[in-house]
């Protein structure tokens, strides 16, 4: 079956969306996503959406609830690389993402996320 | 109604040259005569074109049926000239004057011919009135529809003219609006910026409405979709150049712009964009 890979990066999960977005797709990615970050103990989720081209009202519901779901489990999570198009799809369709932390590239993105995370290092935290 | 049986053919053909010179007389001396705009070589073979294409129709079509295949030759030539006419500012009547300067000789004509017999010639009359007048109203019409062409254009220049996105800083985009929002500018603003974001890389984009002359409650939705776009793209919107009529207006119809930050200059969104980029401006120390 089809599936989006997950890529561990330190502390980081890497969710790059390289194919077009379906809605089966979709939910096997929250599921993926959900138990990774809890296998894991990540602190930050990074979703690159820059080669999704096509979106409707249900992968932009899907995308928020995801970033939401990360954030419920205590990972920082920041989308990255929105087409232009997209945006204003996704605008029109009324799903401004609010309380999803967005950035241009994976690089801002990565940035954000470090920035995020520095004022909670105080904390202890397991290293794996 | 005898729709081909004129003699409209016959005239043509037997008084070509004399029509043709007459009914050029006519156009010059006519009041709309515009010899400023179009010299009399070209005025005279547009007529002759016309007068041309109306003989060979007559003699192969219907004479009350001018959208037929007949007539197509002639509404070519009837389309280029009120085409040129409305390019070169010739007003809607002076353009129509063209065709229906022809009834002239060609009445002219008909009396000589059928002159005895008064029935036949209000027969031929009406049949020939009745074909240029509806060539005259279609010259008319495509005359308008080369002006609405021309306006449309026109629309289409001033929107991409009025969207500039401006570069202030490193990672710092301007958006200076001015005109009214509507939906279809929203959208080409939007495009614009968003690209422009994608491409500089920017991090902070300050829209400018210093320029929107007002703000309702519509107008501030646009707003607010093109900074959520632009939020999606990664990038913070400031909003500036809120005069205090704006602002009075904004409260009174109860527009919530949320989060945005809004200043009132765009002196006063830089300066936070550099705060929030991390950038200092400073002047050289002595001075």
């Amino acid at each position: 079956m089809e599936r989006i890979p997950i890529l561990k990066m330190g502390e980081f999960l890497l969710v790059t969306i390289q194919v077009d977005m379906h809605d089966r797709l979709a939910l096997t990615l929250q599921d993926d996503l959900t138990t990774m970050i809890v296998k894991s103990r990540a602190h930050g989720v990074l979703i690159d959406i820059s080669a999704l081209e096509v979106v409707d009202s249900f992968i932009g519901r899907m995308l928020g609830n995801i970033a939401s779901m990360s954030r419920v489990l205590d990972a920082a999570t920041v989308v990255v690389g929105m087409q232009p198009a997209v945006a204003i799809t996704l605008v029109e369709l009324g799903l401004s993402l609010t309380g999803v932390r967005t950035a241009l590239n994976v690089e801002k993105g990565m940035d954000l996320l470090r920035g995020s995370l520095a004022p909670a290092n105080g904390h202890a935290r397991h290293q794996n | 109604m005898k729709g081909t049986s004129s003699r409209l053919a016959q005239i043509i053909a037997k008084h070509e040259q004399d029509v043709l010179s007459q009914w050029i007389k006519e156009q010059t001396s006519a009041m709309t005569h515009r010899p400023d705009l179009l010299s009399e070589a070209d005025l005279r073979e547009q007529s002759r074109a016309l007068l041309n294409g109306i003989r060979n129709a007559v003699q192969r079509g219907r004479l009350d049926d001018v959208a037929g295949a007949e007539w197509e030759p002639v509404r070519q030539i009837l389309d280029d000239v009120s085409r040129n006419r409305a390019r070169m500012g010739f007003s809607p009547s002076e353009t129509a004057t063209f065709v229906f300067s022809l009834k002239q000789p060609l009445f002219a004509q008909l009396r000589t011919e059928v002159g005895g017999d008064p029935d036949a010639l209000a027969d031929e009359l009406w049949t020939i009135s009745m074909l240029l007048d509806k060539l005259g109203l279609y010259t008319t019409e495509k005359f308008q529809k080369t002006r609405e062409e021309l306006i449309l254009r026109q629309q289409q220049e001033m929107l991409e003219l009025s969207t500039p996105v401006v570069e202030l800083w490193d990672g710092i985009l301007a958006l200076p609006l001015i005109g009214t929002l509507d939906s279809a500018r929203t959208q080409v603003v939007m495009e614009n910026l968003l690209q422009k974001i994608v491409q500089t890389g920017a991090g902070i984009a300050i829209v400018d409405i210093t320029g929107v002359p007002t703000v309702d409650t519509l107008v501030a939705q646009h707003l607010l979709k093109t900074v959520a776009a632009a939020r999606l793209m990664g990038a913070d919107c400031i909003i500036s150049g809120i005069r205090p009529q704006i602002a009075q207006t904004i409260v009174h119809l109860g527009v919530d712009l949320g989060t945005v930050i809004t200043k009132a200059t765009l002196a006063g969104a830089f300066v936070v964009a550099l705060q929030k980029t991390g950038s200092v401006i400073s002047k050289p120390a002595g001075r």
